[in-house]
This record gives structure tokens, C-alpha cells and sequence, in this order.
């Protein structure tokens, strides 16, 4: 099931040109460019790791793009998703944040009832790559890939 | 679902370049090759959208993944038989090639073999972009620079203006000028050059990095200094990112000559040396006139002929510093200037503030070391009570 988070995720995946011109828009607009990723895809985890620092002064896309090439070549296996903070006052929060790499094979998730008292049911989201450890969720159940 | 499996059906780098993570990562769009090049770097947004991608993108893997938007774009510039003649007056002209020359002209007094090269790599640009046309191959060609040549001969002033041409020429996206000297690059313990040379690098992206007297990157006096780790990380950019900046490296001749004997790579990877020549006393009197018209003031003819003895006695004395000298003496000719016209009181006009007189010229430190030429005493006097 792909997962769809962020802006652009009906789309279908953004070419690099794609991805570029993004980051330029978020440039020009003043936003701090961020690279980050995760292999938890549930909803509610938004705080995934980040790679690298934001980056502050950058002025072109090539550079924000060198660290998402970076990123994904460094974790292929998991999703990587680009993030622009909007520091200016009033605003200082997340402005733009899209998915730019994502595991082959996602699972998906699986709907959790649990009846609680009252017959009422609790229901809850479970990412089944979460099953296995952190790190070895998506890619070949043996571990790493060459 | 379903639609996901179509997108990845259809070869497009959809799913194609990030999921497939191969070698290469990402087919990057390199702003030069194509005629859309600097359109597209003009409008980020426009691209995003498949406005405008990079033109005809040669690189293998980019092949078949043209958004609707590149190939319209490549309509209106399209693939030339091999029999067709192309005006090149014509194509120069779309490019602004003279226009940016002719400023370049303008702007810069002598610098003859400079501005030579320049107007090289704009006509290599230009000619670069028609083989594209005629599905000739047109690799970009490396612009790293190395400017050597006395102090105030323009290095950085060229510099900052070369990223300006850079861009306009479609060769850099955006043409900024960053400015780096060797406490921006090198760190103070382990571990700490690379992610800060990183950050400059990332920061000059799409413009022009200077390097002022690079040569401080290497000590060869102490193995364990960290600018071999920056220079290391300098040259891996230099040639990885080679659409993506240009590097100057600024200095001294002599100091940047034992600086290349010990990095060969650095020197091989440069391909521009560019000396800059020092400046002749007639070079040096335009850069003073223009210099003067462009704060408003004007010489008086005899203050023009003492000034013009004044630089050639500056010249013959220690630490002369070319057109930043002159700066520095056209900054006390106006202290001179103020001082005279304060000292003197009553009713002053125009003229007289943007005038400089003989005296104001006369009055400097230079003429008082040899022998004064022409001093009037009762000058002299008068500028005793203000100095």
C-alpha cells in the first residue's frame, strides 16, 4: 500500500527535475530546506530522523539536492522525504514537506479492533513493517542488501 | 493501487530514479546544455511543474523521462538538420552575449587578456548550445578559475562580476558570489573541516565560490593542519559538481605557484589561470576618473596633472596596492577637499563642492617626501591649520 503523506503524495512519484524545481520554490520563498527519513511510516510519527542540519543559507537547489541523493543512497530502504520550515514570524512551522524516496515493497497497515468495556471498540493503525526491527523493516527480511 | 503500478509501468522516472536508487541517484538537470537553460533558471516554480525542464538532456539515464512541458519547449528550438545554417550573429544576440560584454568593457579598466577570456568562454557558450542543435555532443566545459596577480588589480571585483555573467550567459543558475578564506573551510579539531568546507560549498551552489589567497588552505610547515582535509574536499566537489559552481581561486602569483607545486591535483583540475596584469599610470588615472564621477566629483586640469604625478610617485613607493590605492587617495583627496572648504567658511556653491583643487592634491604625504614640485606657501599654510 503506498503511503501517502505530505504534499504531492496522489501524485505519481516526482522526477529529480521535479524535486529540484520544489526545492527552488522553497528557496525562493526564504524557507530552510531539510532532509529527513524514517522507517516507521505510521501517520502520527512526524518527527523522523533528520539528515544533516536544515540548511540555512543554501541559494540553489543543486545543493539541497546533492544531500537528498546523499540521503537515499545512504538509506535506500526507507522513505526520505524533504521539508521546508517557514521561520518567518507568524508562520514558523513546517511549510512544504513531500515524499522523495520510499521503500519498494510497502506493506501497508492493518486495522487493530480492540473491544473495550462497554462494547465499545477502540480502533488503531498497525504498520505491518513495523513487525520487524527498526532498521530491518523494508528490503530483503535477511538483512541488508549489498 | 493501481495507478501506482501504472506509473511504474511506463518507464517513467517516476518510480524509475528514486526507488531504483542506482549508482547514480538522480539524473540532475544541468542548466547549461540546454536552450531552455536559462529560462529555466529564471523560474524554479516553472520547472517544478515541468514547465521547463533542463532542455535536451543528454545523460543516459534521462533519456525517456521528458515531461510533456521539455519536449514543447524543445519545439520551438528544435533539432537542426545537418545541412541547415544557423546566424550566429543572431544566436548571440538572444543570448545578450555583447551586451555582457560591452558591460564587462565598461566596467573594467585594461585587464586586456581578462577580458580576453572571457569573451572566449562566451563564445564557447554560444557555440556550445548551436552543436546542441545539431545533436552534436557539447560537454559543459569546466570553468575553474585561478586568478593570480599583484594586489588591487581587480581580482575580486572581477570575481563578483564573472558569477553575474555566468548566469547570464545560462551557465550558472543563479550566479552569487560566495567569498571564502581559509577560517570558512578549515576547522579547528577533527571532524570539524569537512562538514564546514560541505557547508560553503553548498552554500556557492549555482554561483561562483572565491577562494581568496587560497594558498593559506595548505601549511606545509604543519602535517597535521587541517587544510589538506579541506582541499581534499574542495577538489572532490570541484569535479563532481562541476555544473554546479565555479571555484576562483584568488592570490598572490608567486605564493599561489608554490601553492599548485604542492597540489598538483589542484592545479590540473583548474583550468583557467588567468594573471592579472598590473595596472599602467594611464589605467590607473581612468580608474581614478571613474572612480571620482561615479562619487560626483571632478578634478579641476591643474589637479588632474598633479594627481597624475601623484600616482606615478605612488607607484615607485612601498605597498602600492594598484586601484584600491587609488581609492584610498581618493578618499583624502575628499577629507583634503572638506577640510579646505570647512577651514575656508562663507558661502559655498556646487562648483565648489564637487571640485577638487590642485592643493587638495598637493597636500599629500607622497609629494612631501621628494622634492615638492610646485608648492605654493600660502597653500601650504592653510592646510598646516586643518592637518
Amino acid at each position: 500500500m503506498r503511503i501517502t503523506q505530505g504534499t504531492f503524495s496522489y501524485l505519481p512519484d516526482l522526477t529529480a527535475n521535479e524535486i529540484m524545481g520544489q526545492i527552488q520554490y522553497a528557496i525562493d520563498r526564504g524557507w530552510a530546506v531539510a532532509v529527513e527519513f524514517t522507517d516507521d511510516p505510521h501517520p502520527r510519527n512526524v518527527l523522523w530522523e533528520m539528515w544533516g542540519l536544515p540548511m540555512f543559507e543554501i541559494s540553489d537547489a543543486s545543493a539541497a539536492m546533492h544531500e537528498v541523493t546523499a540521503c537515499v543512497q545512504a538509506w535506500p530502504d526507507h522513505y526520505v522525504r524533504v521539508s521546508a520550515y517557514d521561520a518567518s514570524l507568524g508562520r514558523q512551522t513546517t511549510a512544504l514537506s513531500f515524499i522523495v524516496s520510499r521503500p519498494v515493497p510497502e506493506p501497508g497497515f492493518r486495522l487493530d479492533r480492540q473491544e473495550a468495556g462497554d462494547r465499545r471498540i477502540r480502533y488503531s493503525l498497525h504498520p505491518y513493517a513495523a513487525d520487524r526491527p527498526s532498521g530491518e523493516r523494508y528490503g530483503h527480511p535477511n538483512g541488508r542488501r549489498g | 493501487m493501481k495507478r501506482d503500478r501504472e506509473v511504474k509501468g511506463d518507464g517513467e522516472v517516476g518510480e524509475g530514479a528514486l526507488a531504483r536508487r542506482d549508482a547514480r541517484g538522480f539524473a540532475m538537470p544541468r542548466p547549461g546544455t540546454g536552450p531552455a537553460g536559462a529560462a529555466a533558471a529564471a523560474d524554479g516554480m516553472g520547472r517544478a511543474h515541468g514547465g521547463q525542464a533542463a532542455g535536451p538532456d543528454r545523460q543516459p539515464g534521462a533519456g525517456p523521462d521528458r515531461t510533456p512541458g521539455a519536449r514543447a519547449d524543445d519545439g520551438d528550438r528544435e533539432r537542426l538538420p545537418a545541412d541547415a545554417l544557423v546566424d550566429l550573429d543572431r544566436e548571440g544576440k538572444a543570448l545578450q552575449i555583447s551586451g555582457v560584454l560591452e558591460r564587462l568593457d565598461a566596467e573594467f579598466v585594461g585587464l586586456s587578456p581578462v577580458k580576453e577570456r572571457v569573451r572566449e568562454i562566451a563564445a564557447l557558450l554560444l557555440v556550445d548550445r548551436l552543436r546542441a542543435r545539431y545533436a552534436l555532443s557539447s560537454s559543459r566545459p569546466s570553468l575553474h578559475m585561478c586568478f593570480t596577480g599583484s594586489p588591487g588589480t581587480g581580482k575580486t571585483t572581477m570575481a563578483m562580476h564573472l558569477g553575474e555573467l555566468l548566469h547570464e550567459l545560462g551557465y550558472l543558475r543563479k550566479g552569487q558570489l560566495v567569498t571564502a578564506t581559509r577560517d570558512d573551510l578549515v576547522g579547528q579539531y577533527v571532524g570539524h573541516t569537512a562538514p564546514k568546507t560541505k557547508e560553503v560549498l553548498k552554500r556557492a551552489m549555482g554561483g561562483v565560490l572565491l577562494i581568496d589567497e587560497a594558498y593559506y588552505l595548505y601549511r606545509p610547515d604543519n602535517e597535521r593542519d587541517y587544510g589538506q582535509e579541506a582541499i581534499e574536499i574542495l577538489l572532490q566537489f570541484m569535479e563532481a559538481h562541476r555544473d554546479d559552481l565555479v571555484v576562483i581561486l584568488a592570490g598572490y602569483k608567486e605564493r599561489m605557484d608554490v601553492f599548485f607545486c604542492s597540489n598538483p591535483g589542484m592545479a590540473s583540475r583548474i583550468g583557467h589561470h588567468i594573471d592579472f596584469p598590473d595596472f599602467g599610470i594611464c589605467d590607473l588615472m581612468e580608474i581614478a576618473e571613474r572612480m571620482l564621477s561615479r562619487e560626483e566629483y571632478r578634478l579641476s586640469p591643474q589637479a588632474a596633472v598633479a594627481f597624475r604625478e601623484y600616482v606615478a610617485l605612488r607607484m615607485r613607493q612601498p605597498r602600492f596596492a594598484g586601484a584600491r590605492s587609488i581609492r584610498n587617495a581618493i578618499d583624502r583627496l575628499r577629507l583634503r577637499q572638506a577640510g579646505r572648504l570647512v577651514a575656508a567658511g562663507g558661502q559655498v556653491g556646487r562648483a565648489d563642492l564637487v571640485e577638487i583643487t590642485e592643493a587638495d592634491v598637493r597636500g599629500s604625504r607622497v609629494f612631501g617626501d621628494g622634492s615638492p614640485p610646485a608648492r605654493p606657501a600660502a597653500l601650504d599654510g592653510s592646510l598646516g591649520q586643518i592637518a
